[in-house]
């Protein structure tokens, strides 16, 4: 820790990354391997086990937070901590001991969350089922996180969707604080956002920074991303009701979000237009440059589901599609084709900045590594450049 | 909750002209040709950790 | 001279612009749904539910039925035909939280109250097979043996009284006699169905002697899509 605390001084805090990008594989790992036990329970119910913390209903909460809070959040917050200290030229806000907190806060919140579905605590709220107590804890944890990154909207969003009340302050049972059509809208403005800030803004900026670095080339349009981004905020908002069209929630709401929807269409494309032409001239490092695929694909794919779900948004498709596992077929293109995908900058700092070689000698001699970054950088021209 | 309801009846005649207008200005301002080559510096951020200037 | 640059650099302000704008959309489009008037229609018949019911749905709750069930008919012609008149706005209003789920590996639960028999929701929710041979549901046999948890039922209400469902004190009072009651074919049910009209009484799991959540479950399933009498709304009633 003392050398580790010393080599923060001169240089990036790395690392609190390395956990979290070992979180991060961990939880994907875990989540995936769920996945495939609850499709396959879905094929053969005898697989259920006749268990009741083992059956489909307790199970998949598992897999889906598993993979959009456990893969996605532990990815974009390493992702976060790793960007914001290299444009920022600066370490980490409170260091490796804040950072810290919220790394291994976070890993608690998501295995509290995981152990209370499997006991059946949840709040029967698709992607927010954690409990009240959960919910307290994570606010707790999204604060520091705040602390040490100053900007994200989720936690707002969170806060919002945890408004249950507790039956009593020892029982885990809330009940929430709104009902029918007005929790249905608060829920799926959460569920939408949660997916739509977390998973897709979040992979934005991955993508932003991450393809102009691999490729060694400026992006391609600064001026488009800051009118698709503000677009891609200001639009989202809105868009929530989709996920209630031909429900009791009233029409207006639901032409509000049909609208929405369809004109997200226009600002998603602007992000995947800007990040495939900033290849422009570099497409001869596909190649050679295995990130740089993986990210191409993962733009491809954030193209192909970002056309998907505004189609997917205009009420006579919905109609149709609403239900089915079309729905989960567009989850899953967006979740593995793109957000997936573009993690692969881990392995990119791993090769250029030996994180992951040096992960994983800790992992197996049982030592953290010496100093940050001491493979293939040099770190003193950082630190001398910071100077 | 009475405010709320107050602020979101206020604000619903107006949104449409709201986000279009804010959407004007956020298009003008980023298309602004003074800006151009602030633009361009910008775009070179991600590669500010490479080149060793600050 | 203003600069994007300085939002990129001063997060706080990059941070207060994001929320406003997340603001305006929350404002415009949720606020709104709270002017009751316009959002639930004006029908007769949607009651808290039972404290039986209560505890049922709140084990639908711990099992995620929610992720293979809807409890939502939309108003097409196949789902109306199949299921029943479409749902309403006023019928989950008092649902904390709502259950109208997002997926239908099974049928729609929105109107299943009084389609089949207690029995056989206990056969099918034991073995869901030995009634529909195609169905992949989990098995919940365990709901058969388990006696209903319910010390804190009138907590439970309590709660749900405080987050707007109109329970009364004299069904606060009552909650524990009431749960008893509805499962106990033997008990006198008057009170009951004073207080709660068109509650399925008797015994639901096919053992009067145990208290089960299976007995929970099953009255909840019977309560369903049965509270709203719609041979006497008129169209203007539906209106949102």
């Amino acid at each position: 820790m003392t050398d580790q605390a010393s080599a923060s001084s001169s240089a990036y805090n790395e690392g609190v990354i390395r956990l979290l990008v070992i979180a991060t594989m961990f939880w994907g790992v875990a989540a995936f391997l769920v996945g495939v036990l609850i499709a396959l329970q879905l094929a053969y119910p005898v697989l259920n086990l006749d268990l009741e913390w083992f059956s489909f209903g307790r199970v998949r909460p598992l897999h889906t937070s598993g993979a959009i809070f456990g893969f996605g959040g532990n990815a974009l917050i390493a992702t976060s901590f790793y960007v914001v200290q290299r444009t920022g030229r600066t370490t980490l806000f409170g260091g490796e001991t804040l950072a810290g907190f919220v790394f291994v806060g976070y890993q608690l919140f998501l295995v509290m969350a995981g152990v209370g579905y499997l006991l059946g605590i949840t709040q029967g709220r698709e992607y927010a089922e954690p409990e009240w107590y959960v919910d307290l804890w994570l606010t707790l944890v999204w604060v520091v996180y705040l602390l040490v990154f100053l900007g994200t909207t989720v936690a707002m969003l969170h806060i919002v969707n945890a408004l249950a009340l507790p039956v009593s302050w020892t029982g885990t049972k809330s009940y929430s604080l709104f009902s029918g059509v007005q929790d249905a809208l608060t829920q799926w403005w959460y569920g939408h956002n949660a997916v739509g800030f977390f998973l897709t803004a979040g992979f934005l900026g991955i993508m932003y920074y991450f393809i102009p670095k691999q490729a060694e080339r400026p992006v391609y349009s600064y001026r488009l991303s800051i009118i698709h981004f503000w677009s891609i905020i200001f639009l989202y908002i809105w868009a929530g009701p989709h996920h209630l069209f031909y429900t009791s929630l009233p029409d207006w709401a639901q032409t509000l979000g049909m609208t929405f929807s369809v004109m997200l269409w226009m600002p998603s494309w602007g992000g995947m237009i800007n990040g495939i032409m900033t290849l422009s001239g570099a497409w001869d490092k596909l190649r050679t440059d295995p990130v740089l695929r993986f990210l191409v694909v993962s733009v491809a794919f954030y193209g192909m589901s970002t056309f998907e779900g505004p189609l997917m948004s205009v009420k006579p498709v919905n109609a149709l599609s609403h239900w089915t596992d079309w729905t989960v077929g567009h989850t899953h293109s967006g979740a593995l084709g793109c957000s997936a995908r573009s993690i692969s900058w881990c392995p990119s700092c791993g090769g250029a900045r030996g994180s992951i070689p040096s992960v994983w000698s800790a992992f197996t001699s049982g030592s953290r590594p010496s100093a940050s970054c001491s493979t293939s950088r040099p770190c003193g021209s950082r630190a001398s450049c910071k100077a | 909750m009475e405010t709320l309801q107050a602020i979101a009846e206020a604000l619903r005649p107006f949104w449409g002209l709201w986000l279009m207008g804010l959407f004007l200005a956020i298009v003008a301002w980023a298309l602004w040709p003074k800006r151009k080559a602030e633009m361009e510096q910008h775009a070179r951020i991600p590669l500010r950790d490479d080149d060793g200037e600050m | 001279m203003f600069s994007h640059s300085k939002i990129e650099q001063n997060v706080i302000l990059m941070l207060v612009l994001i929320l406003i704008t997340v603001s305006i959309g929350g404002l415009v489009e949720i606020v709104p749904l709270y002017t009751v008037e316009s959002t639930i229609e004006r029908v007769e018949g949607v009651r808290p539910y039972t404290p039986l019911e209560l505890r049922g749905r709140d084990i639908y709750i711990r099992e995620g039925c929610y992720l293979c069930h809807s409890q939502q008919v939309r108003p097409f012609r196949d789902e109306v035909e199949r299921y029943g008149h479409y749902s309403l706005a006023a019928e989950s209003m008092y649902d904390h939280p709502f259950q109208w789920g997002s997926k239908r590996t099974g049928p729609d639960l929105a109107r299943v109250g009084g389609k089949y028999s207690n029995e056989w929701h206990a056969a099918h929710m034991a073995d869901p097979r030995s009634v529909v041979p195609e169905s992949i549901m989990p098995a919940y046999g365990f709901m058969l043996d388990r006696p209903l948890e319910a010390a804190d039922i009138a907590e439970r209400l309590e709660t749900n009284r405080a987050v707007g469902v109109p329970y009364s004190d004299e069904m606060i009072e009552n909650a524990a006699a009431d749960l008893e009651a509805q499962a106990d074919p033997e008990a006198d049910t008057d009170d009951l169905l004073a207080r709660y009209p068109k509650a399925a009484v008797g015994d639901f799991d096919g053992n009067p002697a145990l208290l089960s959540e299976m007995d929970a479950m099953v009255a909840y399933m019977q309560i369903l899509g049965r509270m709203v009498d719609f041979t006497d709304v008129k169209p203007e009633d539906l209106r949102q």
